[in-house]
């Protein structure tokens, strides 16, 4: 599968998830809301959208990374990051 | 392929993260030619992710071991996917916050009786719920963290895996007998979402750099994951009662 190269996708992505796990309406997921503090993704239900956003979008964030995931926008920044790494 | 558990029929319990020990417990056992069924507590979209990391794929079935139905019911769930078996792990440990980090000297009975009830109880409920599917006999292995002495902030979880390591005895002593061998794997401490749970566990991962003969890595639960298998195998056939300390060899050693 190719990697998933744009912000717009993966935000979409992100929402989807975020959405399937922690029960919030997909429309609230925008780039500058905090997991924690404005969407209420407690924290093993932010273990789990890690683990499914490596799955969605094929690339590791290792544990000690994920405390710098504040923000959705954090979390696409990651991603997007991790695959270009990956495909050069 | 020979393995060392091949045609065993394995059920292993407590698998949450990669980072768990019973992950690594599982992996190495398929790898080693065993059937592997999970039980996952809580978030069961979340082992089922998790499980689908293994090299093959593997049921869970739902189990929270304080949960009575849950238990009574368990062996029936694992006959849909095997006819019995031969090994049981578990891998399972719990305590509220306020039983840990401290505050030793304020926990509340409650919270002790919870942190003994799904940390050491537990072995004897899983044990005994597995069973009558273990006919042929098995091997039972638990998780330990060494209990012989104080840790910093580990408190009243230090409790309860020497009520652990106790009930560990008197299942090997009451089924044996049966051919049931029940051992435990005193592990050196992983960085798991079960450890970075205890508040201040750096201080406790500070003896390990400074003190283990062997150098010890806390981001590697394959370690005692192979203490683990190496206990399910056929190669400790007379062992059981024991503790097999895979710590780098810390218990060994005075400051
Ligand atoms: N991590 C360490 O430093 C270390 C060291 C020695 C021993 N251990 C022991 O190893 C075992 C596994 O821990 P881990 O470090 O892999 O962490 P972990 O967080 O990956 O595993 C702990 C497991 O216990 C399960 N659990 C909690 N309450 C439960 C309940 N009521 N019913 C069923 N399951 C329940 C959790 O779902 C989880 O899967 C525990 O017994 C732990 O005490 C851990």
């Amino acid at each position: 599968m190719a990697a998933i190269n744009d912000k717009d996708a993966i935000l979409e992505g992100l929402a989807e998830i975020v959405n399937e796990i922690a029960g919030i309406p997909a429309e609230e997921v925008e780039l500058d809301k905090s997991f924690t503090d404005d969407l209420d993704v407690d924290s093993l239900s932010m273990v789990e959208v890690v683990v499914a956003a490596e799955e969605r979008f094929e690339v590791k964030i290792p544990d000690d990374d994920v405390k710098g995931l504040r923000t959705v926008g954090d979390a696409a920044d990651y991603i997007l990051n991790a695959q270009l790494s990956t495909q050069s | 392929m020979s393995g060392l558990l091949n045609g065993k029929r394995i059920l292993v319990t407590g698998v949450l993260l990669e980072s768990s020990i019973a992950f690594h417990s599982a992996k190495l056992a398929q790898e080693q030619g065993a059937e592997v069924v999970l039980t996952g507590f809580g978030r069961l979209s979340l082992v089922e992710r998790i499980a689908a990391r293994l090299p093959k794929p593997a049921p869970v079935l739902e189990l929270d071991v304080s949960n009575q139905e849950q238990l009574d019911s368990l062996a029936e769930r694992v006959r849909q996917h095997v006819d019995g078996l031969d090994g049981v792990v578990h891998s399972i440990g719990f305590a509220p916050q306020d039983a840990l980090g401290g505050n030793f000297l304020n926990t509340p009975w409650d919270s002790v009786a919870t942190a003994l009830q799904v940390s050491a109880y537990s072995l004897k409920s899983l044990t005994m719920a597995a069973l009558p599917l273990m006919e042929q006999g098995g091997s039972v292995v638990g998780m330990d963290f060494d209990a012989s002495v104080a840790w910093p902030q580990y408190d009243w979880m230090g409790v309860a895996k020497a009520a652990l390591a106790s009930t560990a005895r008197y299942l090997a002593r009451d089924l044996g007998p049966r051919n049931i061998r029940v051992n435990l794997v005193s592990a050196g401490p992983i960085k798991s979402m079960a450890a970075k749970s205890i508040p201040g566990f750096d201080g406790l991962t500070k003896v390990w750099d400074e003190r283990a003969p062997l150098s010890w890595d806390l981001a590697d639960p394959e370690p005692p994951a192979r203490g683990v298998v190496a206990l399910l195998s056929d190669w400790f056939p007379k062992t059981t009662g024991e503790i097999l300390h895979v710590d780098g060899g810390v218990h060994a050693v005075g400051a």
